[in-house]
């Protein structure tokens, strides 16, 4: 056959829009800083705008607090530290319980605010990153009272106040990440959420004032770089956590040297989806629809290069791209949204920056046909097709919705081009059988590795990276130890 | 070597979660304003409207095709449904009540639904019941010979009803409720597309769980592979279980996007239901009047 058969995906029947309500959402239209349980102007006087990437519209003011304000708050966060620490566990389990009910009760105010300020797809916000986040403080709630049992035979002490830097790709989940271990655990915090998603954040302060928790224990603080780096090198915080890129971790490590403080670093990742012949192939399209175009590409431990099993690779490469012909990019309010839009007019430069540079080097690129919003930042899911492993596209992050495509032969040679990065944070295995699983993961380094499936995540589950991805775990079990001193 | 070795390729392996996380992201569709009244119009159309019970009569019948052609007169601009099915005991019955509607005339033939018969009889009553003016033949596959391994009786099975099918198109039930894994399904569903088949269909209506989202997604899969590697455009039909509209839509979300635009047409799709129609109709005058109806304002055949 000449042509092969191919199968049209420009349908008759479209869907009309569905755009999720915002009637109920209840916004403020400037923002202040929240330190000792209250909501107070910054020093510096200045603010921001928020903007929704969809539409490039300002949503509020937010405070820019400088280094006066950041230290007002670690000075909060200490104060409220002793008796925050001295309190019975169950009763601060009893808090962060709290919260969790909180976000739960209000799931789609949450959900709703993430897709406007952040550009995430609401499928994605209501379905993913609230419940998500309300797990986290569940599960951490139930540790507050059983440290003990966490680390047998030792006695477990927090640390002070810890100082918290998120990122914009996940905003709440991200929060939730970080509070919630360090709430359990008796420590205070001061964290600031990422510039361009500070929103529900703030929402989150207005939830734990709600709660009650009492006055400084927890504080947050808006900002850009400079805000983090006052945070970050603060003498009076005992610990930082941070998730970003890996030229910030750079820079934090460098800050921090030598002052004796515990960090946690959770970085970037340029992970490998390998798929072998025998495995599962429309269920492996799947998988790699959902590593690399999940939240726009903006995951760090996102599938972002695909190394495929030469014998199936037309065929795999073929179904992908049918597949990704029926993603739908626009609205992130619009539940049919598949992509939503990119978090920033400077991420999107990036990746554009990317796209030009892939086709320079010489890789094959391939974008889906779909309809793009002409405002606001979007980004049709993109293919590099041929990659090489010398490729730039194959070699760093682009946090967009890019994958890089190359094909192996043997085993050997997946693992090799799989480990030749400087990341690790996560990766992919498709096979359909089990002994091969094992074999592969083992050999695999990096945190996470899922097989037959991608980018599934759980309270309980330690997440985190090797070489420049990162130093710590968050989650589980694993996410208590960098809040304690264990003595 | 059987005829079937050598045309039959190792059928594809099924990940289980991957394909029932897969069908339930298509549920995450939301289907509103006109794009749920085109899909529901066109659920209509794509309908075999069906009467597959031991009580049937010659009026029961008689009543369900002029269903078939009127499905609510209240409302203007309505399709007519795909096809009606009827054992082949009613074919004549639904023959001259059917005729020149347009209308495909269906009978589940092959010792429907079991299939325990000689080979001979089953053939014997398909070639009956396209006689008598069915038009499209629905048998059923021996599953248990399938169970058993013996894919190669399964291959000449369908062959052999096809043969005797002459012109009226073969959809080819599967049972899917007796197949235990989506393997199967999927082996199953080669074979009898390989074999012959113009339609695949999940079930008979009589076996729990009749056709379910996964088990559909699995049968497409194979037809888009078989559409491949052939360029045969082969039919689906999930049949039983599809009470509601809002389940219809989204299997008709999920056809157009898994084989797209050229499977939208009662020729490559059809829902197989005896209750589907008036809940469709319940909503298509909800969309137009704002209001739900009693189901006593649709007609019970």
């Amino acid at each position: 056959m000449k042509n092969p058969p191919s199968l049209n995906f420009d349908t008759d029947w479209t869907y009309s829009a569905a755009p999720e309500s915002t009637d109920h959402i209840k916004l403020k239209k400037r923002y202040d800083l929240f330190i000792n349980g209250a909501f107070v102007k910054p020093k510096s006087g200045k603010y921001f705008d928020t903007i929704n990437p969809a539409t490039e519209k300002p949503i509020a003011k937010i405070a820019d607090a400088g280094a006066a304000d950041v230290d007002a708050a670690v000075k909060a966060a200490r104060k409220a530290f002793p008796a925050w620490t001295k309190m019975p566990a169950a009763d601060r389990g009893k808090y962060i319980y709290r919260i969790a009910r909180l976000i739960q009760e209000r799931a789609r105010e949450f959900a709703v605010i993430e897709s406007m300020d952040g550009g995430k797809p609401i499928r994605e916000s209501r379905d993913i990153d609230i419940p998500l986040a309300a797990a986290h403080f569940f599960y951490y709630a139930g540790w507050a009272d059983k440290l003990d049992y966490a680390f047998p035979g030792r006695t477990a002490k927090p640390l002070g106040v810890a100082g918290q830097v998120i990122p914009w790709n996940f905003p709440l989940l991200m929060a939730a990440w970080k509070l919630a271990p360090a709430l359990a655990t008796g420590n205070t915090v001061v964290l600031k959420p990422a510039e361009t998603t500070p929103l529900t954040a703030l929402k989150l302060a207005e939830l734990i004032q709600n709660a009650g928790l009492p006055p400084g224990v927890v504080n947050i603080v808006t900002g850009a770089g400079s805000t983090g780096a006052a945070i970050v090198s603060h003498k009076d915080v005992d610990k930082v956590a941070f998730t970003g890129s890996t030229e910030v971790g750079k820079i934090i490590m460098r800050a921090i040297a030598g002052s004796g403080k515990k960090y946690t670093l959770e970085l970037g990742g340029k992970a490998a989806n390998i798929v072998f012949q025998d495995a599962a192939i429309d269920e492996a399209v799947e998988g790699i629809v959902n590593g690399i175009f999940f939240n726009q590409g903006h995951v760090c431990c996102a599938g972002s290069r695909l190394l495929v099993q030469e014998g199936i690779a037309p065929e795999l490469i073929r179904k992908l791209q049918h597949r990704m012909e029926t993603l739908i990019v626009g609205d992130p309010l619009d539940k049919n949204t598949d992509i939503g839009a990119i978090n920033s007019r400077s991420q999107l430069e990036t990746i554009k920056g990317y796209l030009k540079l892939g086709k320079k080097e010489g890789a094959n690129m391939w974008q889906t046909s779909c309809r793009v919003p002409r405002k606001g930042f979007f980004c049709r899911p993109t293919l590099f097709l041929d990659a090489a492993q010398s490729h730039r596209v194959v070699q760093e992050e682009i946090f967009g919705p890019v994958l890089a495509v190359q094909t192996f032969r043997t085993a050997d040679e997946a693992v090799t081009k799989a480990n030749n990065t400087p990341y690790g944070l996560s990766g992919g295995v498709w096979t359909d059988k089990g002994a091969k699983v094992f074999k592969i993961t083992s050999k695999i380094r990096a945190g996470v590795i899922w097989a037959n499936t991608y980018n599934k995540f759980d309270p309980t589950s330690p997440f985190g990276g090797y070489k420049e991805s990162g130093v710590g775990r968050e989650g589980g079990l694993h996410g208590l130890t960098p809040y304690v001193k264990l003595s | 070597m059987t005829k079937s070795a050598s045309i039959l390729a190792p059928s594809p392996t099924v990940d289980q979660v991957g394909v029932e996380e897969r069908a339930a992201r298509f549920t995450k569709r939301s289907i509103k304003k006109e794009a749920k009244m085109q899909g529901l119009k066109m659920a209509l159309s794509m309908m075999d409207l069906t009467t597959l019970a031991g009580n049937d009569t010659p009026g029961k019948v008689k009543q369900l095709c002029y269903k078939a052609m009127h499905l609510h007169d209240a409302v203007a601009d309505l399709p007519t449904v795909a096809a009606v099915c009827v054992y082949p005991t009613m074919v004549p019955v639904a023959f001259k009540a059917l005729k020149g509607s347009g209308i495909h005339l269906a009978s589940v033939a092959t010792s429907f639904p079991s299939g325990h018969e000689d080979l001979d009889n089953r053939l014997d009553e398909v070639r009956r019941a396209v006689e008598a003016g069915a038009d499209e033949i629905d048998m059923v596959i021996s599953r248990g010979r399938f169970l058993a391994g013996e894919h190669a009786f399964t291959f000449d099975e369908v062959a052999a009803v096809k043969d005797a099918c002459g012109k009226a198109h073969l959809k080819v039930i599967l049972e899917t409720g007796e197949l235990l894994t989506y393997d199967n399904v999927r082996r199953a569903s080669d074979i009898a597309m390989h074999a012959g088949g113009d339609f695949i269909k999940t079930s008979t209506g009589k076996v729990k769980p009749a056709a379910t989202l996964p088990v559909t997604l699995v049968m497409l899969q194979a037809i888009r592979d078989y559409y491949f590697k052939t360029g045969i455009k082969i039919g689906m039909k999930p049949a039983g279980g599809i009470a509601n509209a809002k389940l219809a839509l989204q299997y008709l979300v999920m056809l157009q996007e898994t084989l797209g635009q050229d499977w939208m047409t009662p020729d490559l799709w059809r829902f197989g239901a005896s209750r589907l129609a008036n809940d469709v109709l319940m909503q298509i005058v909800k969309q137009q009047t704002g209001s739900y109806q009693s189901l006593d304002y649709f007609s019970h055949d």
